[in-house]
């Protein structure tokens, strides 16, 4: 047997490594070519230039764009913030309300909830035990005021992929745009602006296999000509949407992130979801185990599973120094809450935070896989023989009917 | 965040893992936390009725490796102890020896709190009163 080598890394959706290719692609722009793109008038910042705009049509490309519709950020948390309060600000005479759901990634809700501040009306969708939105329900919220549509692509702790299309398809019905967070849905799976029907779509490299502290939004060129008002004053870069100088490196890595993940997508996504279901039909051999969220319309690389009976911390620290997963215990952060998407789902608390997400990816093996089922299951056997959950539930005892001292 | 060495040791290689009769009279039962909250904790006494020593002390827990380390401590300090002496364990003497950091001295928290609801228990069936504690610092 080869030497299987630790620590294993299965959090693929908190980030990705950068693929050697990539970091290989950015060197020079450090040191050799490390001109400024904005610099018109000698061969350092035209040769800047070139390569920001190679890589912009290697991102597009990816996701069926034109180049003139990439706009650089600083990652999705910068996209999701320039993409809603740009509308909400460019399209104030219009309207000041936005539909979003309950289960959005934080930089989506906080900035919404800043939208609500600033005067703005937001109407928060509640998801079905499969994470998804209902499509009646959201056509019915729209109103005269409505200005922005803005669902996720693909949820980060499940791995759900909302109906796109449909979605977009409602929007633009009633005249409405349709802002997407992609971070986690795109390279993933085939994203397309043009056929998904996408106006705004905010994603970032380090999910990708590219570096961290890049990303960028897709904002829409024609039918309709969509419009932010940039959100940060300076020098004008990205048509006027987005100001300060280019990442030049970052950029670099990610287009050619995009390059790979366009080429390997199809072979990628088929031998990840092999190993996903491996994994996950091996783990749900244990008595008492959940995945959370719909296993149909899914990401291919992740999995979600409560434990029941046992807190999500303590079972990984049963692993995690060779390991690494995460967790919607309420154990693994600062807050006392567990993850708020599963509990959208309909999860009780006691399930959240038996909680454990693995995210596969490129560099996964078969053999890590193996490993990972051998050791989450030992852990898991291990704690319930230590939870007193699990003794009552063994002999019959209505876990609900105990009066709890609560805090 | 790193656990300590200790943690680590106690969670690895917990004492006193098990259940004790609770229908037993010298046997004392607590059991607090709540599922919602992620954490529950079940520590047992057994008390030798004649000298009023804690013979032997058993725990369940379901939470974070903290809690569980908080609760193998427990048990193992509980045992050979008397009752009042048990009285006296303080959460912030788990969170000392554990290393643990501050946000998780809830699970210390839990610990004391069973060890005195096990104590109560005991009281109570053996036709003592139910000893008033101040309200434990809140989760
Ligand atoms: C769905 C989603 N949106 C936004 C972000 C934030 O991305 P970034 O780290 O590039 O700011 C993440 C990553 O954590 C994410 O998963
Ligand atoms: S039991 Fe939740 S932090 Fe310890």
């Amino acid at each position: 047997m080869n030497m299987l080598k630790l620590p294993i890394y299965l959090d693929h959706n908190a980030t990705t490594p950068c693929d050697p290719r990539v970091v290989e692609t950015m060197i020079p722009y450090f040191t050799e070519h490390f001109g400024n793109s904005a610099s018109r008038n000698h061969p350092f910042g035209w040769q800047a230039e070139e390569a920001i705009d190679y890589a912009r049509e290697q991102i597009a490309k990816l996701i069926g764009a034109d180049p003139k519709e990439i706009i650089f950020t600083s990652g999705a948390t910068e996209g999701d913030n320039l993409a809603i309060k740009g509308v909400f600000d460019m399209y104030a005479s219009k309207g000041n309300h936005i539909i979003t759901a309950t289960t959005e990634h934080k930089a989506v809700l906080d900035t919404c909830k800043h939208i609500e501040k600033s005067g703005g009306e937001v109407t928060y969708l509640e998801v079905n035990d499969e994470g998804m939105i209902d499509l009646q329900e959201l056509e019915a919220s729209i109103k005269p005021t409505t200005i922005l549509v803005a669902i996720m692509y693909a949820n980060n702790e499940i791995g759900a992929v909302q109906p796109v299309k449909e979605i977009s398809r409602i929007a633009k019905k009633h005249g409405v745009l349709f802002f997407t967070d992609g971070t986690q849905a795109v390279s993933k799976i085939p994203v397309d602006v043009v056929k998904d029907g996408i106006d705004l779509m905010a994603f970032s490299a380090h999910k990708m296999y590219g570096p961290k502290g890049v990303g960028a939004l897709y904002v829409r060129r024609k039918s309709p000509r969509v419009k932010v008002t940039a959100q940060m004053d300076g020098g004008g870069h990205e048509r006027g949407m987005r100001s300060g100088t280019l990442n030049v490196a970052g950029i670099v890595g990610f287009g050619k992130a995009c390059e790979i993940a366009m080429q390997d997508m199809e072979t990628e996504t088929k031998r990840v979801s092999v190993l996903r279901d491996k994994l996950e039909n091996g783990l749900m051999k244990l008595e008492e185990a959940y995945v959370n969220g719909s296993r149909e319309h899914r990401l291919p690389h992740v999995t979600n599973i409560s434990f029941k009976y046992v807190e999500g911390e303590g079972l990984m620290m049963g692993f995690n120094k060779d390991i690494a997963v995460s967790s919607g215990s309420a154990c693994t952060s600062a807050s006392l809450e567990p993850s708020y998407v599963l509990k959208a789902l309909g999860l009780g608390d006691d399930l959240a935070h038996s909680s454990l997400r693995f995210g596969l990816g490129r560099f996964t093996t078969e053999e890590q896989i193996d490993y990972t089922i051998e050791q989450v299951s030992k852990t898991v056997i291990k704690l319930r023989e230590m939870s007193p959950l699990w003794e009552m539930y063994k002999e019959g005892v209505d876990l609900d009917k105990i009066e709890w001292a609560h805090h | 965040m790193a656990y300590s060495e200790k943690v680590i040791d106690h969670y690895s290689n917990p004492k006193n893992v098990g259940t004790l009769d609770k229908s037993q009279k010298n046997v004392g039962t607590g059991l607090v936390g709540a599922p919602e909250c992620g954490d529950v904790m079940r520590l047992q006494i057994e008390v030798d009725e004649t000298t009023g020593i804690i013979k032997d002390a058993k725990f369940k827990t379901f939470g974070c490796g903290s809690a569980i380390a908080s609760s193998s401590l427990a048990t193992e300090w509980l045992k050979g102890k008397s009752v009042e002496d048990a009285l006296k364990i303080d959460n912030m003497e788990i969170v000392e020896e554990l290393n643990l950091p501050p946000v998780k001295i809830h699970c210390s928290v839990l610990a004391e709190d069973a060890i005195k609801a096990a104590i109560n228990d005991f009281r109570v069936k053996n036709g003592m009163e139910a000893l008033k504690f101040e309200e434990s610092v809140l989760h």
